[in-house]
This record gives structure tokens, C-alpha cells and sequence, in this order.
């Protein structure tokens, strides 16, 4: 597929420019406009050929909207989101169609992503039939091929999804997202509803599907243990903005903003002998109806100082290939000196 | 092993459910005991019977369709042969649960006071001003700002970590010996869930109540408790220390979650990524009865032997209990 734009294989396969979007909330007895919720407010990053993106965060980060925006399956409000060098974000239905089959997406509950009437063979095919890429027996042969490549059986093709486990279920979405042979799948908490034993399956033929076919993957999670075993680079997400960028092993190496590292002190671990010094955040995610000023982690944030509060931080190279939104990369001397002693702790 | 008897003794449980596809065997002849102010920590997949195995020591398993057989002995008393006015005396005030969904175990129409009142009013005859005063009293104790508002609001008004707050504060209320927590922080974001579990810690030295954690975290199982009872399929097929199960697991199904379960701070002791172990297959259907080992179908070191005959449990170790026929003996010095 990508054999034809060589030239061009130093761009990034998909890059997104300041993205927002806000949406509407409507009340008062008109239903006019009253507010927004600002669900993604400016994010950049860019996706190259054969790499995995992950966005992390809590619920509510806005991670998942920007995956829904990328996809275009709502419009944007502000930003730009090119695909292989092309604006799609902007473009009409008719030619957003054909760049369609290039971006696929997994989504998290296979129990309600696959439609329980339609037999596997029609759920799979449905992408190859829709672009009209192939029929009859040629149809066939692709969903055979499709089902070897997500490890389940041929004879699969003439059962229904409630005939499987929801590992399986989740294979059958994963042969239809790769079916009109895509560059780049989101997968949106694509093994979160999964049981242990079979998230590590899952995790593991994405892997092996993204080494052999080249896929850029766009992983969109909250469990920051998976997350490290598949990815290369992670951007961590608060409240609609990334607050830190940086390749896998910086980040789970020496996590640098204090949100990341405090949502990686949280995580527990599954070994009875370490006793870890653990950050723990005070109180609730504030509501992104009504982001706080200038920082927006600031409200939680164990280091605050008074910049922090009017001041938003932009997202800067602080070295090592690591962006990074917060003022204590700037004026490391703000911070009052008890709170510097955590710093270095 | 403390030579005083448990408070929680659970002898050979089953439970079963009549559908009109057969009978679903849930929990097949499980026994384990709570110590007093222990926290014994149950873990498995879904569909492994730790949830039913919870319900039926509350007794809220619906008889029929469901089936609870074996003996559950709270502090000598077995529960299955207690009235059910019996019963409620004993439920919500000696032993309380915490369930999952906080998002919709709590009654929507209610004020959160009203619903932590309701126990106590219940079970200590208090009126209801003094139920206020104590559902007050919960909320400040399980952290909740200005708790004098908040137990007037209703649920919805309420974020998903201060619900779970809500929900311990209802089961507490009463001082129980025991506490059943069935997935506590599951449906939690991962910073809230350092808070619940933090929290959890410090109620559990101050109120001394015994504790049974259900959850499929081995994370969490591995800083909250002292004792780990692995379930597959309706059964216990490992039981032991923390200590223990973590760092010398015997059975294969055990030993495949711990490879299965990704680590933070991998990246740091490898290069490229590396790859999980997998258990192969899927879990076997409850619905028929399983002869042989129920991990049969996906044991990397299965024989014919584990196929015909259903491994006993046996203590393989000091306190180290599994269901294999081939996990090795620690050396006859123990």
C-alpha cells in the first residue's frame, strides 16, 4: 500500500496540529447555548509508519474524543489533523471516503461493537464490500486470510458473535478494522474489558500484526502496565491537554511532569516486597465545563507555586526527546523549598 | 496458624444456579477461613465464582434459582441454617459488604445520609436525627469535605471515588467484624483508587475489621493483603501467603496470571517490547460437570492423569496449599 510514497516515508503517517474539541451544552428554557465542555483543548502529535502512539489519562481526560476526532466521526472545532501529509479534518464526505479504509478503530466492548444478526463472514467482509475491493470467492479468500491473521479458525466465518468468548469477539473487530488494509488503527481501550490471561493475548497479536504488516497503532488507555509493554511512544493526558510527551522509556524511566508522576506512583504493583513511596493526589478531577486557571493539574498538583494558577504552561522540549507542560521546567528556583525536597524524593 | 478458631470458617461451599440450559455448578466445594482483622484477598477471572462465593456468605444468593450447599461458620454460627430475620441482624452490622458498582449500587432517590442512616437506625435503633449525626460522623471519617452538605445531597451529585467513599462509610457505619469487598476500585481511575485504597489501609487498623478482597488485580491484592486464595473455575486451586503465591506460585494457572500480568517498569530491564506469556484457550463452561482438573484444557503441563482425576488440595509447602497434581513439595524439612 505504502510501497508507492517512499519519497515520503520520513513523514509522519498521521499528524495532528492544536486539536480542540468543544462541545455544546444546551439549558435555560430556549435550550440555547449555555457552556461548553472543553473535552480536548490544543493537542499536537504526530504518528509515523509502524508505531505505537499511546495516549493515557483518567476518565474524562478527553483521550478517547481525541481518537473519535481523528477518525472524524464528529467535527472538530478547531486544529488540523493530516493523513500522510493530506488535511482531512476539513474535507467533504465524498473525498473523505476513500481515506477512510486507511484508518480503522477498535473499540473497547466487543459485546456491543459487533452486530449479534450478521454471521462473521459479513461482519468481516462488510469494509472489503463497502470500497468494493473485492467479491465472490476473491471476498472469501480475504476474510480467510483475515481470520489466520487475528489466529481464529476459518470455519469461524459462519458463526455468530455470541459463539465466542470476548477475547475472540475482540480478534473478529481486529480482522475488520485490518480488513480494507489499513495504515492506522485506534484502538480505543481495544483490551480493557478483558480478563487478564486473554488482555495478554490481545496485546500480543497486536504486536505481531504491527510488525508484520507495518501498522501505525494509536493506543488509547488507562492501564499504564499494558500500555508500557506495547508502546513507543506514550503523551499523557489531563483534562483535554497533553502534559507530557516522550518515548517509552523515558517516560516509565524517569517520568518528569508531576502528574505523570504521580498516576504512575498510583499504579499498584504486583509484587509483595516492594514498598514504593507512593504520590497520592488530593481529591477529584475538576470538571472540564469549567477548566481551573492557568495550569490546569494545578488544583491538584503537590508542587503548585502562584505562576502555576494564572499562568497555563506550554508544552516544551525539556530534553531527552521529552515535552513537557509545567513552569518547574523553567524556573526550577520558584518552587518553595519543602516542595523541592519532594521534588527530588 | 493461631490457635484460636477463625471468624470467617467456609467448608466445602457450592453453589449452584437451575437455568433452563442446566445447572450452572458457580462455586464447586470451595473452603477457606478469615482470621479476625485479616485481609484475605480472592482473586481469579470473571466467571471464576469470587463474586458468588461473596453473595452466598451474605446470603443473597435468590434460593431457588440458586443452590448454596457446605457450611459457612461466622464465629462458630454456621449462616445457611440462620432464619432470615436471623440473618439480617447479622447482615450490614457483623458483616458488610462493598460492591463494585458504586455508580449503581446506591439508591438514586435517596440522600447519601438517608442511606448510611438506614443501617444504623436499623441495626442500633437510632432516631433519625442521631443517624444524621453519625452518617455525618462516616462521611468525615471516610474523607469526604464538608460532610455536613454532602449528606443531604443525592448520589448523582456525587463523583465515582466519593460514591466508593459513600458505599464504605454505609458499610462501616455499624463497626462490622467483617468486611466483603467485592471489586472496590475496579470501576475507579487509578489515582482515586490509590485514595480508596489508602483509605481502606487506615480504616482497617482503626475500626480491626477483618477484610475479604475481591478483585482480579494482582496489584492490589499484593499491598493489601496478607493471604491470597486464587479461584479458577468455582474452585480454590491455590491458597497462601502473600509472600508465597507471588513469589513462589505452583500452580500453573497462577504462575501463567503472574506471566500474563504486565508489569510496570518493564522497559527498564529490557530493550525492544517483549511479549506477555498467554494462557491459551478460554475458561471451560460451568454448565457441564468438569471431570479432572478444571485447568486441564489450557495446562501447559497437562497429562493424562490431570484429565481423569480431579486433583485434591494439598499443603505443598508450610501454609501453601495447591490443587496439582504434579506442583512440586518444598524440601521434607518444612
Amino acid at each position: 500500500m505504502s510501497n508507492s510514497q517512499t519519497q515520503a516515508s520520513s513523514r509522519p503517517l498521521l499528524e495532528v496540529k492544536g486539536l480542540k474539541k468543544h462541545f455544546p451544552i444546551h439549558g435555560g428554557i430556549l435550550g440555547g447555548k449555555v457552556g461548553n465542555v472543553y473535552a480536548v483543548d490544543g493537542v499536537s502529535f504526530s504518528i509515523n509508519r509502524g508505531e505505537t502512539l499511546s495516549l493515557v489519562g483518567e476518565s474524562g481526560c478527553g483521550k478517547s474524543t481525541v481518537g473519535k476526532a481523528v477518525l472524524r466521526l464528529y467535527p472538530i472545532t478547531d486544529g488540523e489533523v493530516m493523513l500522510d501529509g493530506r488535511r482531512v479534518d476539513n474535507l467533504p464526505a465524498g473525498e473523505l471516503r476513500p481515506l477512510r479504509k486507511r484508518m480503522q478503530v477498535v473499540f473497547q466492548d466487543p459485546f456491543s461493537s459487533l452486530n449479534p444478526r450478521q454471521r462473521l463472514r459479513d461482519i468481516i467482509a462488510e469494509p472489503i464490500v463497502n470500497f468494493g475491493m473485492a467479491s465472490g470467492s476473491e471476498l472469501d479468500d480475504r476474510v480467510g486470510d483475515l481470520l489466520d491473521k487475528v489466529r481464529l479458525p476459518r470455519e469461524a466465518m459462519y458463526r455468530y458473535p455470541h459463539e465466542f468468548s470476548g477475547g475472540q469477539r475482540q480478534r473478529i473487530a481486529i480482522a475488520r478494522a485490518l480488513a480494507p488494509g489499513s495504515d492506522l488503527i485506534i484502538c480505543d481501550e481495544a483490551v480493557s474489558a478483558l480478563d487478564v490471561s486473554v488482555k495478554a493475548q490481545i496485546v500480543n497479536l497486536l504486536s505481531d500484526l504491527q510488525d508484520e504488516l507495518g501498522l501505525a497503532l494509536l493506543f488509547i488507555s488507562h492501564d499504564l502496565a499494558i500500555v508500557e509493554h506495547l508502546t513507543h511512544r506514550v503523551a499523557v493526558m489531563y483534562l483535554g491537554k497533553i502534559v507530557e510527551l516522550a518515548d517509552r522509556k523515558t517516560l516509565f524511566g524517569t517520568p518528569h511532569h508531576p502528574y505523570t508522576r504521580a498516576l504512575l506512583s498510583a499504579v499498584p504493583v504486583p509484587d509483595p516486597t516492594v514498598k514504593r513511596q507512593r504520590i497520592i493526589l488530593r481529591g477529584d478531577v475538576p470538571s472540564p465545563i469549567n477548566p481551573p486557571s492557568g495550569c490546569r493539574f494545578h488544583t491538584r498538583c503537590p508542587f503548585v507555586f502562584d505562576r502555576c494558577k494564572t499562568e497555563e504552561p506550554q508544552l516544551r522540549d525539556v530534553g531527552m526527546g521529552r515535552m513537557s507542560a509545567c513552569h518547574l521546567d523553567v524556573v526550577p528556583d520558584q518552587v518553595p523549598e519543602a516542595n523541592r525536597q519532594a521534588v527530588a524524593a | 496458624m493461631s490457635s484460636s478458631s477463625p471468624l470467617l470458617d467456609i467448608q466445602n461451599l457450592q453453589t449452584h444456579f437451575g437455568t433452563i440450559d442446566g445447572v450452572v455448578r458457580a462455586v464447586e466445594g470451595v473452603s477457606f477461613h478469615i482470621n479476625a482483622g485479616e485481609t484475605l484477598g480472592v482473586v481469579g477471572e470473571s466467571g471464576c465464582g469470587k463474586s458468588v462465593t461473596a453473595m452466598s456468605i451474605l446470603r443473597l444468593i435468590q434460593q431457588p434459582p440458586g443452590r448454596i450447599a457446605g457450611k459457612i461458620l461466622f464465629k462458630g454460627t454456621n449462616l445457611l441454617e440462620l432464619s432470615e430475620p436471623e440473618m439480617q441482624s447479622i447482615r450490614g452490622k457483623d458483616i458488610s459488604m462493598i460492591f463494585q458498582e458504586p455508580m449503581t449500587s446506591l439508591n438514586p432517590v435517596l440522600t447519601v445520609g438517608r442511606q448510611i442512616g438506614e443501617t444504623v437506625m436499623l441495626h442500633e435503633g437510632l432516631s433519625a436525627k442521631d443517624a444524621e449525626q453519625r452518617a455525618i460522623e462516616m462521611l468525615t471519617l471516610v474523607g469526604i469535605p464538608a460532610p455536613a452538605r454532602r449528606v443531604r445531597e443525592y448520589p448523582h451529585q456525587l463523583s465515582g471515588g466519593m460514591r466508593q467513599r459513600v458505599m464504605i462509610a454505609m458499610a462501616l457505619a455499624c463497626s462490622p467484624q467483617l468486611l466483603v469487598a467485592d471489586e472496590p476500585t475496579t470501576a475507579l481511575d487509578v489515582t482515586i483508587q490509590a485514595q480508596i485504597l489508602e483509605l481502606m489501609r487506615d480504616l482497617k487498623t482503626r475500626v480491626g475489621a477483618a477484610i475479604m478482597l475481591i478483585t482480579h488485580d494482582l496489584g492490589v491484592v499484593a499491598e493489601m493483603c496478607q493471604r491470597v486464595v486464587v479461584m479458577y473455575a468455582g474452585r480454590k486451586v491455590e491458597e497462601g501467603s502473600v509472600e508465597e503465591i507471588f513469589l513462589n506460585p505452583l500452580h500453573p494457572y497462577t504462575q501463567g496470571l503472574m506471566g500474563s500480568m504486565p508489569k510496570l517498569g518493564s522497559s527498564l530491564h529490557e530493550s525492544g517490547r517483549s511479549k506477555l506469556t498467554e494462557i491459551q484457550g478460554v475458561v471451560p463452561s460451568l454448565r457441564k460437570p468438569i471431570i479432572g482438573c478444571a485447568f486441564a484444557s489450557r495446562c501447559p503441563k497437562v497429562t493424562d492423569a490431570c484429565r481423569q482425576m480431579a486433583p485434591a488440595i494439598e499443603e505443598k509447602a508450610p501454609n501453601h496449599l495447591v490443587a496439582c497434581h504434579y506442583a512440586p513439595r518444598a524440601a521434607a524439612a518444612a
